[in-house]
């Protein structure tokens, strides 16, 4: 195991423990006096009825969809950026030609409206 | 400092564990979220075998972007109330029947080798590192690398294909 | 890599980079043509893999390994290469009309199209396993999108969905066979393989798990049993030009595949797997022409007859080990392909002009009548079904005479008997539709469109006037893959 993750080891044990101790907090010193009310989900004052989820229009899909599909194009930035002195023109234009692929299918989602709400 | 066996060991009982977790929760969200329990862990495996990108690669995409797909999709379709659906009577039988082979074949074959399945070598440290990675993606691999540009633009076509309200079209 | 020589690189493969760069650009112009003018967008389409076509024409010898050997360049290649494109042009002409009877005119279609033909053209190429896979994704990923574009048809949402769950989850599994190979071997290079098997460095147990999966998942795209259950809902539920296509496009990628990794990277396993082929193939063609009997519904009919012809195609592979008989297997299985797509091209042409909104005229019955109504349509549909059965002098005779002359060769009379007698048991069901067409009393709805009886009755002479010329086809065919 490199000892270089240390660092980032110990980060996580820190930002786990201080998750638990926040809940831990409020579980120990907040006041709880639950009624029936209070239990319920919060409908602007409604009595709440039917169930909680209901059909979403799809457009939400679609822009998780691109959000992963630009989020998997951004991975590969990052081998590129540390060897981009060493690759040169030529990894300059290989990333050109990727960027470029992916810039159509932008423009296209674009004109398409998919990154518009109705 | 703890030998590498042992950080093994815990991570593959944590994998293993949320593994099994995910199968049997009753609740779609909780499945999800072993499963980012599941992906977390075998990414340090990865960093163990001396692979930090694909560590990396490993917990933006998998368990950060597909993920946060995941308990979206399972939240907005109320996924997570869904009753279990009827199975055929002979499946589950069936289903243990043959996973009790594999397991018995798995452990025949890791313990005894009789089909000289070899130990893997050892990679060159530098092996997996970002940067020699990278020096083969844009060098070697370059054909896979431009492909891959290709596929993610089919994908988000097909994406937006499939979902397109018809008729009233948004154009400007 | 470097500039040069990526330019080279990318020379060699120059109709594969027409055909995408086409794509990406029809993208964007099909965004400015009007809906009522997309007929525009399959014209250009046609022009694209035309351009590609007349690029591979020209250079049909051409042979170069390139991409630090990612890439092979061959013979085989370049006929697969001409079939992929040849297949893609057809289904342009079936689409149009079709599409603007659905309504389902949608620019989309056409470059998704392109882009799966240049999947296919990929595989063809592919000599990594690496890209074997990304090519496996690049031609199948547009088909499930494709299966789905009649959405919100239910049976072709239906049709897209069991596709994507299952067609992924092969695609896992040769990922998965990927995987072990490379354990063994440390390498994806089929090259590489050879070099590995040879050395005596390869691990043989984890390669020949390997071997198994890969021939698992792309089992799946070209549904052998028993790996074919998606077939007849996913045919019966897609577009029937998409249908027209994918049974023939993505059935020879699939085989290309198995083709070029079998034969060049594990001749050494051929003691393990031909008696795996062997079983394959028999029951393939069992269950394939055996299930098709009981179909009413002449897009399930097809589907199992496809099925049932991947069976014959895979007769081919059977013999894959025998280093004299290799070659006459690579021909006999692309001699077979051909024969298959201008087969199947025949009988789609004729199901697409008869289809109506609705999924109506599909059945059997639907047929009823058809030879005094709209002769041209029942004789060339006939055509189709004897080749189909293997009736002299048909291309399918040719093909069926070919593939079974290979496993005598490789020393498999059981295998070949039971090609034989199954071939005899479709005559029942192929021949079914002929006497429906001819001696049944009907009012059969067709429609009159020029490209599809172009696509039809073209495909049709070509199946009787090509069987002329096989000889010259099958040396084409014979045209060695480069190891």
């Amino acid at each position: 195991m490199p000892q270089e993750y240390i660092p980032i080891a110990v980060l996580i044990i820190l930002a786990t423990g201080l998750a638990f101790l926040v809940v831990a907090i409020g579980h120990l010193f907040g006041p709880r006096r639950p009624t029936q009310r209070k239990g319920q989900p919060y409908e602007s004052g409604m009595r709440p009825f039917g169930p909680g989820t209901r059909r979403m229009p799809v457009h939400f899909y679609l822009v998780a969809v691109l959000f992963i599909l630009f989020d998997i194009e951004v991975v590969f930035f990052l081998p590129w950026a540390i060897v981009f002195r060493q690759l040169g023109l030529f990894g300059l234009i290989e990333m050109i030609i990727f960027i470029v692929i992916l810039l159509v299918g932008y423009i296209y989602a674009w004109k398409k409206g998919a990154f518009e709400w109705e | 400092m703890i030998p590498d066996i042992v950080l093994f060991i815990i991570l593959a009982l944590v994998a293993v564990a949320s593994a099994v977790g995910m199968l049997f929760s009753k609740n779609a969200i909780y499945s999800a979220l072993n499963l980012i329990l599941n992906f977390s862990s075998v990414a340090v495996l990865y960093l163990i075998l001396g692979a930090p990108f694909i560590a990396l690669a490993q917990v933006t995409v998998y368990a950060g972007a597909i993920m946060v797909l995941f308990l979206f999709v399972i939240m907005l379709l109320g996924a997570e109330r869904l009753r279990r659906s009827e199975t055929l009577p002979y499946q589950q039988p069936v289903s243990i029947i043959l996973a009790a082979i594999l397991a018995v074949v798995a452990i025949y074959a890791l313990l005894f080798r009789p089909l000289g399945i070899e130990a893997a070598s050892v990679a060159n440290p530098d092996f997996s590192s970002p940067a020699a990675m990278a020096e083969m993606l844009f060098n070697e691999y370059l054909l896979p690398f431009e492909v891959t540009s290709i596929l993610l633009l089919v994908a988000m076509i097909g994406a937006i294909v499939l979902t397109r309200k018809r008729q009233r079209r948004v154009q400007r | 890599m470097n500039l040069s020589n990526a330019s080279a690189s990318l020379n060699a493969i120059l109709p594969l980079v027409v055909v995408i760069l086409w794509a990406c650009a029809l993208l964007l112009v099909d965004l400015f043509i009007t809906k009522e003018r997309k007929g525009l967008t399959a014209l250009l389409a046609a022009i694209g893999m035309l351009a590609s076509l007349i690029i591979t024409l020209a250079r049909l010898d051409l042979e170069a390994v390139v991409f630090n050997g990612m890439v092979t360049v061959d013979g085989f290649s370049n006929f697969l290469t001409v079939l992929f494109l040849g297949s893609g042009i057809v289904a342009v002409a079936l689409s149009y009309d079709y599409l603007k009877r659905m309504g389902l005119e949608k620019g989309e279609y056409y470059v998704l199209l392109l882009f799966t033909v240049s999947g296919m053209m990929l595989m063809a190429v592919a000599s990594d396993l690496i890209v074997v896979f990304l090519a496996l994704e690049l031609l199948s990923i547009p088909l499930y999108v494709l299966a789905g574009i009649a959405t919100p048809r239910l049976d072709s949402e239906e049709s897209s969905l069991k596709y994507f769950l299952l067609g992924s989850f092969s695609t896992g599994i040769v990922v998965y066979g990927i995987a072990l190979v490379f354990g063994a071997t440390g390498t994806t290079s089929l090259a590489g393989i050879v070099d590995a098997i040879t050395a005596g460095s390869a691990g043989m147990g984890l390669l020949v798990a390997g071997a198994a999966m890969l021939l698992i998942g792309l089992g799946f795209k070209v549904a052998l049993v028993p790996f074919h259950m998606w077939t007849p809902d996913v045919y019966q539920g897609a577009p029937s030009s998409v249908t027209a296509f994918m049974a023939i496009g993505a059935k020879a990628a699939g085989f290309a595949a198995i083709l070029r990794i079998f034969i060049q990277a594990f001749p050494a396993l051929s003691v393990d797997l031909t008696p795996v082929l062997w079983v394959l193939a028999a029951l393939t063609m069992i269950l394939g022409n055996v299930v098709a009997i009981a179909q009413r519904n002449i897009k399930r009919l097809l589907a199992y007859s496809s099925i049932a012809n991947a069976g014959y195609i895979l007769l081919a592979l059977v013999p894959y080990g025998q280093s004299d008989v290799a070659a006459d297997s690579v021909a006999s299985a692309l001699f077979y392909l051909l024969a298959y797509a201008f087969t199947s091209f025949t009988a789609w042409s004729v199901v697409i002009a008869l289809e109506q909104v609705e999924g109506k005229g599909l059945e059997l019955e639907d047929y009823a009548g058809l030879s005094r109504r709209y002769p041209i349509l029942a004789l060339t549909m006939t055509v189709a079904m004897l080749s189909f059965t293997g009736v002299p002098p048909t291309l399918g005779f040719l093909g069926k005479f070919y593939v079974f002359r290979t496993l005598l060769e490789g020393g498999f009379p059981g295998l070949a008997v039971i090609g034989v007698v199954t071939s005899l048991i479709s005559a029942y069901y192929y021949l079914r539709v002929v006497v429906y067409m001819y001696m049944r009393e009907g009012e059969p709805q067709a429609i009159r469109d020029p490209w599809l009886y172009i696509a039809a009755t073209a495909s049709a002479i070509c199946l009787v006037v090509l069987g002329i010329f096989s000889q010259p086809l099958f040396a084409w065919a014979s045209q060695a893959m480069l190891h």
